[in-house]
C-alpha cells in the first residue's frame, strides 16, 4: 500500500482523500484494518498532545495554595476533623496511566498536608457510583503501594451504593430530583474530591452527586428522557445537556449542605507512548520504520488468540501528561479545567457528513481489564462517537455510521453479569428504551446483582440499560449503522444494526440507503480523543 | 403469579456439610465408645465419600446416613439445636443472608430444599424465617434411627421434583423463581426454574453456569 500523501496543511487536523491518499489504520477492537476511503473523503484527526506541565508536584502544590473560590486546602485542616476523599474509580483515565498515576500523586500531597496539620481520622472512597469495584491490585496501582499499605482495606474501599444504611439523603431539589449520599462522605467536616477530566461531561458537579450516590439519585439523571435531550454529552453547557443541567441543580443542593473542595485534572491525548506513540500520530507522519512496525503488529495481533490480544492492550499504559490542575469550589474550578479538557480536543469541522467511519477500539470506560461486550460496542458507537461534538453533530440527520469492530458475543461474568440477560433478553424483547424502560427496577433490584455488585466486582444489575439509554441519543439521529467485517453476525442484528463483509459493501449500503451516488464521507481517525466544534 | 427463591443449604448458605454434621454427632455420642469410634470411623471414611460423592449424591447418601444408625432420635433434634449454635450459625454466609432480605422485600417466597437431616435444617429455617423448608427424613424405628433415609430422598433430580410440586401448589410462576445452588449434583434443581444462580460453585457447576450464562455468585 503506499504511502498516504498529506493533502492538505496540518494546521486544520483535516485531511482530504485524493487517488493518490493511501490506506488509512482504524481500530478494529483488539487489531486494526486498513481502509482506503472514497475519494474526496475527509479525514478528522486528534490535536497533536499538549506539552505537560513542567513539575506536576509543584503545580499539585500550587493548585492546594491557590484554589479558585475557596480557602487553601491547608487552611481547611483542623486537628481531629473528620476528612473524606474521594478519587474517581478506574474508569479514568482510558487506558489506565502509567505510574504513578495523578491520584497517587495527589493524593501523596493531600496526606503529606494532612499529617503536618494533624488530621488522622481520613478516609478515601473510590467513587465508583454503580460501576464495579475496584480489585484490591487496581486500587495499589491507583494510589500506590504506601498508601495502598496504610489505609486499605479499611479506610480506603469502595463507594457501596448499596449499602442502604449508610447512604444519607442531603435534599430535593425544585425538580423532584433527590441528592442522597454517601454517609461518610456527607457526614466529614471537608470532603475532598479527586478528579481526572478526561472528557468534558466528567467533573465538576457530577464527580460527586454522581460518584457517591445511589440508584434513586442516579436515576434522576441516567435515563432516556435525559438522554434524548443532550446536544451533546460532550457539551456541558446547561443549554447543551440536560445531563449536566441536572446533575449542576443537584450538586447545588450537595454544595449547599457540604464543604466540598475540588481537585481536578487535565491531561493531554498521548494515549500512546513508546514504540506505539506512531498511533497516535497521522499517517501521513509515519516513517518507513512506524510503518513497518504497523504491519509486523497486524501480522502478529491477527495470529494470537482474543484473549492473548485483549491481555496485550491491558498491559500497555496510557501515557497521558498533565497540562492542568485547580482546586477549590465546584463551579470555577470546573470552568478552568473545561477550558484546558477543550484545548487538548476541540477540533473546528465546517459542514456535517453523511457518512460517518470510524473504528472501535479495544477499550471503554467500561471494560478496563476486561471484554468489550456488545453492548459496550453500542455504547462506544452511539454512545461515545456520536457524542463527541459541540454544535452540530458531525454526522447529518439520518445519516450512516460505518463502524470497524469484530463483534465478538462474548461477556465477562464478573464484571457484567446483568449486562448477559440485558443482551439476550431485553434486547429480544425490543431496542426502543422508552418500551425496555418497564424492565429497569427488576433489575436495579435483582437481589443476586446486587449482591454482585456489592461483594464481588460486577458493574450494578441497572448498568446495562445506562448503557443503553446512553446510545439513546446516537440511535435517535442516526439512519444506519453499518459494522464491517462482524465475526459474529447475530451481534450487529441483536443491536438493530447492519452489517458487511468489506468497506465497500458497507459504502454501496450506505449509498443505496442515502439515494446519493456521493455521498459526504468523514473519517473520526479516533482515538486519541478528539472532540468536534462542527459549524453545520 | 408468584414466585420463590429455592436455596440449596451445604456450601449455598453454610461453610458446612452434611459431614460438618455428623461430625458433630459423632463427638457428641452419648457414650465414649460411641463417640471414639464414630469419629474413627467417620475419619477413615472419608476418602470412601469422596468418591461416592463423585459416583453420585444418592450413592453417597445411601453410604453415609448408615453412620447415623443407631443413634436416639431425641438426641438428634436436641444436637440439632446446639450443632445450630455451635457451627451452622458461625459459618453462615453473611452476605447470604443480606441477599435472603433483599429477596423476600422483593416479594419472592424464601424456601430452602437440602439434603442435609430436619434435626440440622430446623433450627436453621427458624433462623432464617423462611416460608417453607424441605430435608431429608431419617427413618426412625423405636425411637431410633436404623441409617437409612426416607423416600424420596432429596437429592440431584429429586430436589426438581419437589420444585416443581410446590410450584403447582402454591401456584408459583416456575419461570420467575429463582435457585441457588453450590454443587454439581444441584444442576436439575437449578434448571427447574427461570432464574437459577450459582453459589460458590464447584468445577462442574460452573462450567454449566458458563456455558448456560448462569449468574455465580461468591459468598462468604
Amino acid at each position: 500500500m503506499a504511502r498516504p500523501k498529506p493533502r492538505i496543511s496540518r494546521e486544520s487536523n483535516i485531511e482530504f482523500i485524493d487517488d493518490k491518499s493511501g490506506a488509512r489504520m482504524v481500530h478494529y477492537g483488539t487489531r486494526f484494518r486498513e481502509v482506503v476511503l472514497p475519494r474526496g473523503s475527509r479525514v478528522i484527526y486528534p490535536n497533536a498532545p499538549l506539552e505537560p506541565l513542567g513539575n506536576p508536584k509543584a503545580a499539585i502544590r500550587y493548585a492546594l495554595n491557590h484554589p479558585e473560590g475557596a480557602d487553601p486546602f491547608f487552611a481547611q485542616l483542623k486537628p481531629g476533623m473528620k476528612l473524606t476523599i474521594a478519587i474517581d474509580d478506574i474508569s479514568l483515565p482510558l487506558p489506565p496511566m502509567k505510574s504513578p498515576d495523578l491520584r497517587e500523586m495527589i493524593l501523596t500531597e493531600l496526606l503529606k498536608q494532612c499529617a503536618e496539620y494533624g488530621v488522622d481520622d481520613i478516609h478515601i472512597i473510590i467513587a465508583v457510583c454503580l460501576h464495579r469495584h475496584m480489585t484490591g491490585p487496581e486500587i495499589r496501582k491507583t494510589v500506590g503501594s504506601k498508601i495502598y499499605n496504610e489505609y486499605y482495606p479499611d479506610r480506603l474501599y469502595n463507594h457501596d451504593a448499596e449499602d442502604l444504611d449508610n447512604i444519607v439523603e442531603l435534599g430535593e431539589t425544585d425538580h423532584g430530583e433527590r441528592v442522597r449520599l454517601n454517609r461518610r462522605a456527607a457526614e466529614s467536616d471537608l470532603l475532598v474530591y479527586v478528579n481526572i477530566n478526561l472528557v468534558p461531561m466528567d467533573g465538576g458537579h457530577k464527580s460527586v452527586t454522581v460518584g457517591l450516590c445511589d440508584y434513586i439519585s442516579v436515576s434522576a439523571h441516567h435515563n432516556t428522557h435525559t438522554m434524548h435531550r443532550c446536544h451533546s454529552y460532550m457539551d456541558p453547557r446547561p443549554d447543551k445537556s440536560r445531563l449536566a443541567k441536572i446533575c449542576n441543580r443537584m450538586g447545588e443542593i450537595v454544595d449547599k449542605e457540604l464543604n466540598v473542595f475540588h481537585i481536578e485534572t487535565a491531561l493531554n491525548n498521548r494515549m500512546y507512548g513508546g514504540q506505539l506513540a506512531y498511533l497516535g500520530r497521522p499517517e501521513t507522519t509515519w516513517s518507513e520504520f512506524d510503518r513497518a512496525k504497523f504491519q509486523g503488529s497486524c501480522a502478529l495481533l491477527e495470529r494470537l488468540p482474543e484473549s492473548a490480544r485483549r491481555s496485550f492492550f491491558e498491559k500497555i499504559p496510557s501515557h497521558y501528561e498533565l497540562t492542568a490542575i485547580h482546586a477549590g469550589a465546584t463551579e470555577p474550578t470546573h470552568d478552568k479545567i473545561l477550558d484546558a479538557c477543550f484545548k487538548q480536543y476541540a477540533v473546528p469541522v465546517k459542514g456535517q457528513c453523511d457518512v460517518l467511519v470510524s473504528g472501535i477500539p479495544f477499550i471503554s470506560p467500561y471494560n478496563v481489564n476486561s471484554i468489550l461486550n456488545p453492548l459496550l460496542i453500542q455504547v462506544m458507537a452511539l454512545g461515545y462517537l456520536f457524542n463527541m461534538y459541540r454544535g452540530s453533530p458531525l454526522i447529518k440527520k439520518d445519516g450512516v455510521m460505518i463502524l470497524f469492530h469484530p463483534c465478538h458475543e462474548s461477556f465477562n461474568r464478573t464484571h457484567h453479569p446483568s449486562y448477559v440477560e440485558f443482551y439476550h433478553r431485553i434486547l429480544s424483547i425490543g431496542t426502543n428504551s422508552y418500551d425496555i424502560h418497564q424492565y429497569e427496577r427488576e433489575f436495579a433490584e435483582n437481589p443476586d446483582y446486587i449482591h454482585m455488585y456489592r461483594h464481588g466486582n460486577a458493574y450494578h444489575g441497572v448498568h446495562p440499560f445506562y448503557m443503553w439509554y446512553w446510545g439513546d441519543a446516537g440511535r435517535a439521529w442516526v439512519g444506519k449503522v453499518i459494522v464491517v467485517e462482524p465475526e459474529n453476525l447475530r451481534v450487529p442484528k441483536q443491536l438493530g444494526w447492519d452489517s458487511a463483509p468489506d468497506f465497500n459493501t458497507a459504502m454501496d449500503m450506505a449509498r443505496s440507503f442515502l439515494g446519493k451516488p456521493h455521498p459526504e464521507v468523514t473519517m473520526s481517525h479516533a482515538p486519541p480523543i478528539m472532540i468536534a466544534d462542527v459549524e453545520a | 403469579m408468584r414466585a420463590a427463591a429455592f436455596y440449596d443449604v451445604d456450601g449455598t448458605l453454610v461453610g458446612a456439610n452434611v459431614i460438618h454434621a455428623y461430625a458433630f454427632y459423632a463427638l457428641n455420642d452419648s457414650t465414649l465408645t460411641g463417640k471414639l469410634g464414630r469419629t474413627t470411623k467417620l475419619l477413615a471414611s472419608l476418602p470412601m465419600y469422596a468418591v461416592a460423592d463423585r459416583l453420585g449424591r444418592k450413592f453417597f447418601n445411601d453410604i453415609f446416613y448408615r453412620n447415623y444408625a443407631g443413634l436416639h432420635e431425641d438426641r438428634l433434634w436436641v444436637l440439632g439445636e446446639e450443632l445450630f449454635e455451635k457451627v451452622i450459625q458461625k459459618r453462615l454466609f453473611r452476605e447470604m443472608l443480606d441477599l435472603i432480605k433483599r429477596s423476600r422485600s422483593e416479594g419472592y417466597q424464601q424456601v430452602l430444599i437440602t439434603g442435609a437431616i430436619e434435626q440440622m435444617v430446623r433450627p436453621l429455617a427458624r433462623y432464617l424465617e423462611v416460608d417453607a423448608w424441605f430435608a431429608n427424613q431419617l427413618e426412625i424405628e423405636n425411637e431410633t434411627a436404623t441409617g437409612r433415609l426416607c423416600p424420596p430422598v432429596l437429592a440431584g433430580p429429586e430436589k426438581a421434583a419437589f420444585i416443581r410440586r410446590y410450584a403447582l401448589e402454591n401456584d408459583l410462576d416456575l419461570n420467575a423463581c429463582r435457585a441457588y445452588a453450590d454443587s454439581g449434583s444441584d444442576i436439575p434443581m437449578l434448571s427447574t426454574v427461570g432464574r437459577p444462580i450459582a453459589v460458590n460453585p464447584d468445577s462442574n457447576l460452573k462450567a454449566t453456569a458458563n456455558a448456560h450464562d448462569w449468574p455465580i455468585i461468591w459468598a462468604k
